[in-house]
This record gives C-alpha cells, structure tokens and sequence, in this order.
C-alpha cells in the first residue's frame, strides 16, 4: 500500500531512529494518572495488554495446579472440591478475561486505527469506559476467587450453579455479565470506526484482513454478548430469588439454559480465533513477501465464518436431551461453517508459493498457529459427526480439540502478532533468536501437553474429573510433563521482551518492511498517529518480493 | 485397548461407530499430512535466497492457479463433510430407534449415585447386570442436577435431567466389566459417580437375577403404591368419579381436550401424575389433584410398569 503522504521516516532505512517532529504516544505524559484517564487507543490497548497479562497468568497457574493433581490417578494434592474450583476458575478467567480480550482489545485497539488511516477510535472516551469495565468485572472474579472461589464450571449449568452449589456464583455471574458490555462496548466502536473513518481510498476491499477479522469479530460481540448477559441475569434471579427459569423443580427448563449458553459461547469461539486469523493473514504474506492468495475469499470466508457461526450451537448439545432432528440439523451447520476455515487454511498454504520465505520469531509463531489450528479443526470435524461426538463428548478428546483451536490457535497468533508489531508498539528489538526459541518450545511443549489427551478422550477419560482410573496415568503424565515445557514457554516471552523494553535496539518505523498503512508512520506511533491522513492507492499485501526479501533478511540479522 | 486406544467393544452399536471413527482418522489423517509436505515442501523450496525460479508477477500467477484450484478445495472437503455427516446421522438415528423388544431398565441418578431398578424387582447401585444378546432400553431421570450415563465401551451416551426422562437403547454383545463413568459435571463428587456395567451371559444373567430376587416386582410395588395414594380411588373399577380407565392404554394414542393426540408412554404417565392439568384426556374434566413432591422418581417408575403391565387387559384396575 503506498500513500502520497510525505513520510517522516524513511520507511527504506533501517538506522533510522525514532527520532521526529512529533513526540511519540509513549511520550505523551509519564504519570500513572495519565494512563488511567488517557483517551489514546494505543495506550488503552497498552493498559488492556497489561491486564490479560496478569489474568493470563493467574489461568496459568491454576491450569498448573490441575496438571499436577492430573499426574496421579488419586485426588491427592487437592480436594475435589478445590480440584473442580480450579477448572472453573481457570475456564472463567481465561475465556473471558483473558481470550475474548486477547487479540481485539489489545492488538485490535492499537492497530485498527493506524491501519485504516485514522487517529483514534470512534469514541475514545468509551474505550477507556471499555477497559474500566473491564477491571471492574475482573474485579469481581478475583472476590469470588479470594472467597473461596466457585464450582459450577466455566458454563455454569444449570439446576446445579442456581439451586446446588454452595459457592460464589453471583460474584462470577456479575463479572462476566459486567465484562460481557467491556465486549459490547469495543464492538461497538470497532464497527462505527471502521464503517465511517477508513482514509481516503481505502475501499473494503482495500482493508487489511486483520480488519476485516476485527469487524467481523465486533459484529459478534455485539450480537452475541447480550444474549450471554440475559443469560446471567435469569441465573441470578433463579438462584437469588427462586423463580423457576431452568430449574424443572420450579417448572423450568435445564436445556433452555444450554441453548442460550451456547447462543452465545459458540460464537465466542470464533471471536477467539477471527482474530487470529486476521494476524496470521498479516504475518504470512509479510514473511513470504506475497500477496495473500485469495484475498477476496479470505474476506468472504471471515464473514461466512461470523454468520455461519451464529447457527450451530445446537453441536454443544447432541447428547443432552434435544431432539435428534435438531442434533441432524446442527451437525450438517457445523460441518459448513469447516468449509471456510479449511479454505483459510488452504489460501494461506498457497500465499507461500513464489514467495521469498523469511523465518523471523512472527513467522514461525504464525506457522504454529496454521499447524495446529489445522489439528484442532480437523478434530473438530468428528465433533461434528454426530455418532462420534456421542462417544466423544464430554471427554479429554473435546478439552484437546479446544485447546488446540484457543490455545494452539489463537495463543499462538496472539503472540505471533505481539512480536510482529512489538517494534511498532514499543519502538524496540527484540531478541530474535530467543524468541525463535520461545515459539518452537511453545510449539513442542503444547503438542506434549495436549495431544494425549486426544487420546485420554479416544480411550474414554470423561473431562472435569478430579480423580480417574489407574489406566489412564501414561498419558495423563505425559501430558502433565508437557505442560511444564509450555509453561517454561509461556515466562520466556516476559523475559527477553521485558529486557527489550529497557535495552532492545531502537526500531525503525518499518522493520519488517511490511505494506500496510501501520507501518508507515513512525515506531512508537505519535500521539495523533499520523503528521497527515494518508491516501491509498493500491491494494493490501503489494509486496515487491525481488527486492525487498533480501532486505527482511538484513533487518533481521540486525536484530540479533 | 484397540488402535488409537479406543475402548473394547461390547455393545451391537460399538463396531459401527468405530468403523466411522477410522474412516474419519484416515481422511483427516491424509488431508493434514498433504497440508504440513505443503507447508514444508514449499517453506523450503521458496525460502528467500533459494534459486527457484519465481513468476515475473506473482499477482496473476495467483489469480491463474485461483481459477484452478479454489473451487475444488471448496467443492472437495465439501462432498467429503457430507459423507461424514451422512454416515453419523444414520448412526445417530439408529440410536433414537429401540427394538420393540427391548428389555426396559429404570435408572435415577442422584449426586453422586446411579441406582438402576428392573422390571422383575431388583434394584442396584453403581452397578448395571445385564445378560449379551438382549436389547436394552433404560428410562433415565435426575433427582437433582443434570448427570450423563457414559459406557465407553458401548460408544454411548446420554444425559440424564431432572424433570424429563431421557433413554438410552445398546444391545451387549461381551460379556465382562465395562466402566460406567458420569460424563456430566455434577458437583464435587462428580468424578466418583460411576462403576460398572456387569455384562453376563444368559444364563449367568439369570442366576443374578434369582439370587437378588424375592422382592415384588415392580409391577407390583406399582401396584400397590397404586392403592396406597389412593389412584385407585378413581381409576379403579368401582370408582365413582369419571377417571380414564388405565387397562390396556399404554404405548396407545390419547386424544386430549385441546384436540391434539399424544401416546401414553412413560413420559405422559409421569406428566399426568405431577402435571395432571397439563395434557387432559378428552372428555374428562380436569380434576385430578398434582402428585408433584409427594412420590418419588423411583415409585414413579413403578407406577409406570404397573399400567405397563395392564397394557394387554381390558378390566379396569381394582
């Protein structure tokens, strides 16, 4: 994408510094105060970067915990009780204050301004009322946890989260009913800021995939997230009040509860992965320095996704008791919305061909990503087979397919598209070399964690289980030995990104020498974005691969 | 343990939906390998400074190799998701269809027990006996929170609720012992609430059957519990009030006040004990009081085999 604007820093030289007749948005103020009440969308995404961090972390460690009481067949390091709050705790936290937020609240804040042209979001003051809305529902959750936390599982079924546990349910219910309008929020701004400030020129079919993704991503959120929220509001008065809603004792409905759940948290999934698709899309093209093969088709197939997506949660339900022509219906949906993602998968495979291929650290975490989404979908697809997912259901086969699409997917783009624009965000290197090491270990050490549990769940380990028979130890210890690998994986990143921010290389304004308008202002960003709205002219992903693949390599090596 | 790990197989259905499952592995098995040699044969060949000849414009070459290929790695996984989705559909179905032969066991689930009653009398907890060869039908309900019947073995599973009954139709074809697990998180005990499924020949089966018999059957208990809360008092051969009489109305069409026809199985006999003004037979006035919170799930069941029982009479029930 090239603009008529002149640039302040030559996108060409590599030596140059961040240096500008601007000061950068890092600049703008240094007190905490000026964080906390800041209206620019890059330091609200910094401050949403800082917070799923931290709930990152505290999943991580609960996730921990399960994988060593998981190492012997005896409930012998917690209770079941504790055993079951720590799945709950881990599920609630790292879908909804962690994998929701990850890539759109974060990278999406940051970039969807500077890759439309624009200065900020729609509403500035309602992202920061976003990330404020945030921490307060995480807020809540931490009470529930420092109370002593909450048994019902992250899905919360009813009659046992309104009339059975004896646990703080209310308080996670208001957390994630709270964080649900964060969500709406964001979505909300994303769409009015795509629709009415894209720069002159750009056309939709001009826009970056990320774009579109978060689009797509913003249309769910603020489609989906309301009926959550219902959701959690008629739990709440079951449970406070005792209307009868789902609980057949009162003269409720149990399933009424899985369908809304599902309305819901099926769609959820694809606002986990949209996203990373989106980075992916960025990443590839930039590292085979092509084109994205079918760039139209990627744009379809994301809003086939986000549609199709709204019409199969039925799948999440083809034991429980709703009818079988339904559970036909459902499954036959699930197996078209695989269409445009094995299409995905497919269209980034051929963007490699006649490319000049370059394996920087963004490049093997967007590899990763395409891998293993690929198990994970494929997966998927007897999970759609309504006979399979009988027996498959509700076992360790349905915790590895997940985990290989929001952890083994999503994760690794997230991460993917945080070293991809650290030098834009931050205005620094990175180590290069470890970070090639951090995603090949995090590679390794995710396969060993999950994939035998593909195998518990073959075998028939049903999930949630505090304590299980004696056969199945092997592969529960091999899991349990990956998850430290992975562990190690996930602290690497903190360590030589975190001495990049005080000691890394300054970053040029385009380092990877990518297209895109992002990356033709300066590194970090200033305050306002841009000196002047650029204009563009020429469709996403123009790469030159004869001469600018041997620069990548240039830059790269520099980074060492 | 048999490839991949999957569980022996012990019921009629386990076969096919293995059969499935490695029809599923190979395909998505060849798919995934063609696409990581993909990804690797052109990671290498297209690496940056490798001497392969590129296009002069990569742009048309991509759109000339679209034309070629996109629609037909559209149009592929599309035929192959089909084929998968009609294979496990008719499986599934076959799940819904019970012989009309089948033995019925009863089973409530509770945290964190399942306790399962046979027709002829014998109740047992965490444990199922059933005899190879005969088809077995179980009426599941709750007593509290929603719970799963999961016998890997038998590649089967259903959800039991409270409030409504659900059921679950296998034919054992191995005699053994095969886990019977809770697949559905019910609380803090969840991961204890299971045991076996005892699979017997015939005449074992039987022998079991003998040796924890000597209670009435549950026809009956039903029977009696009939009396006993007073149903006979209108349903009953002498009765003074107009009540439909039971004899010979199960499995059979009713035709109910608001003009629509339901069948007397065991869902409508529970409904019309605990929800009696919901489905009123035509022609009879909604009088009959609610029996909800005052009879159990498992007398229900005996309830429910009694007019079971009366399906091949005509006398009205004393």
């Amino acid at each position: 994408m090239s603009t008529t604007l002149p640039l302040p820093d030559d996108a060409s030289n590599g030596a140059a510094p961040r240096a500008t007749s601007q000061s950068s948005y890092l600049d703008a103020g240094m007190t905490v105060r000026s964080w906390l009440t800041t209206h620019d969308h890059k330091r609200i995404a910094i401050l949403y970067t800082l917070s799923i961090t931290a709930f990152f972390f505290i999943g991580g460690v609960v996730a921990t915990m399960m994988r060593i009481e998981l190492a012997t067949p005896d409930g012998d390091l917690v209770s079941a009780e504790t055993y079951n709050k720590l799945f709950t705790m881990h599920g609630v936290v790292m879908v909804w204050f962690f994998l929701i937020p990850s890539i759109p609240a974060t990278l999406g804040n940051f970039l969807v301004p500077l890759m439309i042209g624009a200065r900020d979001l729609a509403f500035p003051r309602l992202n920061l009322a976003s990330w404020y809305l945030y921490v307060a529902g995480g807020a809540f959750t931490i009470a529930a946890l420092v109370l002593g936390g909450v048994d019902t599982g992250w899905t919360f079924y009813a009659p046992f989260s309104t009339l059975y546990s004896n646990t703080h349910v209310i308080y996670v219910l208001a957390g994630v009913f709270v964080v649900g309008f964060s969500s709406i929020l964001t979505g909300l701004n994303f769409i009015v800021t795509i629709h009415k400030m894209r720069a002159p020129g750009l056309t939709w079919f001009r826009l970056p995939l990320f774009v579109w993704a978060n689009y797509a991503t913003a249309a769910i959120l603020v489609l989906a997230t309301p009926v959550l929220a219902m959701t959690l509001v008629l739990l709440a008065v079951e449970r406070i009040a005792g209307i009868g809603i789902f609980d057949p004792a009162l003269g409720g409905d149990p399933l009424l509860f899985q369908h809304l759940f599902w309305f819901y948290s099926h769609p959820a999934v694809y606002i986990m992965v949209l996203p990373a698709m989106g980075v992916v899309s960025e990443i590839v093209a930039c590292f085979a320095r092509n084109p994205i093969f079918g760039y139209r088709t990627m744009a379809y197939a994301i809003i086939a996704i986000a549609v199709v997506g709204f019409l199969v949660w039925g799948h999440h339900m083809f034991v429980s008791g709703q009818s079988t022509y339904a559970g036909v219906v459902f499954s036959m949906l699930s197996f078209l919305v695989a269409i445009p993602s094995a299409v995905k998968v497919f269209n980034w495979t051929a963007t490699l061909w006649h490319g000049r291929i370059t394996y920087a650290a963004p490049m093997l975490y967007a590899l990763g990503f395409i891998g293993l989404f690929t198990v994970g979908g494929m997966t998927g697809l007897f999970l759609a087979s309504l006979a399979l997912d009988v027996q498959l259901t509700d076992t360790y086969f349905v915790v590895a397919h997940f985990h290989y699409i929001m952890v083994g997917g999503s994760v690794s783009a997230y991460l993917g598209g945080i070293h991809f624009w650290w030098p834009k965000i931050t205005g620094r290197l990175y180590s290069d070399r470890w970070a090639r090491f951090a995603a090949i270990l995090l590679f390794v050490g995710f396969n060993f964690t999950f994939f035998p549990q593909y195998l518990l769940g073959i075998a028939g380990m049903p999930r949630r289980y505090h304590q299980y028979p004696p056969e199945f130890q092997t592969l529960n210890v091999l899991s349990s030995a990956g998850a430290v690998i992975l562990a190690l994986g996930y602290l690497l990143p903190l360590l030589y990104l975190g001495w990049s921010l005080f000691r890394g290389p300054r970053a040029n304004a385009n380092p990877w020498h990518a297209t895109g308008l992002e990356w033709q202002t300066p590194s970090p960003p200033p305050q306002h974005n841009f000196a002047s709205i650029p204009e563009v002219t020429e469709p996403p992903y123009a790469y030159r691969p004869d001469r600018l693949g041997r620069e990548v390599v240039q830059a790269r090596e520099g980074t060492r | 343990m048999s490839l991949l790990g999957l569980p022996a197989q012990a019921s009629s259905f386990a076969p096919k939906v293995d059969a499935l499952f490695y029809a599923v592995t190979a395909v998505t098995c060849a798919v995934a390998i063609a696409i990581f040699l993909t990804l690797i044969v052109f990671g290498i060949r297209y690496r940056s400074g490798s001497p392969t000849r590129r296009a002069e414009d990569v742009p048309a070459a991509q759109a000339r190799a679209r034309k070629r290929f996109e629609l037909a790695w559209t149009l592929i996984p599309l035929l192959l998701f089909l084929s998968a989705f009609g294979w496990a559909g008719r499986l599934y179905v076959e799940r819904d269809e019970p012989p009309a032969d089948a033995m019925v066991v009863f089973v409530v689930a509770k945290q964190w027990m399942w306790k399962a009653q046979h027709a002829s009398g014998q109740r047992e907890i965490d444990e199922l006996h059933v005899p190879v060869g005969q088809p077995i039908r179980l009426v599941m309900t709750s007593q509290d929170v929603i719970h799963s019947f999961f016998v890997p073995a038998f590649r089967l599973k259903q959800d039991v609720l409270p409030g409504r009954y659900t059921e679950m139709w296998f034919t054992p074809t191995k005699a053994g012992r095969f886990h019977l697990f809770c697949a559905e998180y019910c609380g803090t005990d969840h991961s204890h609430m299971g045991g076996d499924v005892v699979v017997a020949d015939r005449a074992e089966f039987q022998r079991w059957l003998t040796a924890h018999g000597g209670a009435p059957d549950m026809a009956a208990r039903g029977e009696a519990l009939f009396r006993e809360y007073g149903c006979s008092g209108c349903h009953g051969a002498n009765a003074a009030v107009h009540a439909p009489n039971l004899a010979g109305i199960y499995g059979k069409p009713v035709p109910l006040a608001d003009g629509t026809t339901t069948v007397a199985d065991d869902r409508y006999i529970r409904d019309s004990i605990l929800l009696p003004q919901r489905e009123v037979v035509a022609g009879y006035a909604p009088i009959m009081p609610s029996f909800a919170g005052r009879i159990g799930d498992e007398e229900i069941f005996d309830l429910i085999a009694y007019v079971r029982s009366l399906a091949d009479t005509r006398d009205r029930p004393r």
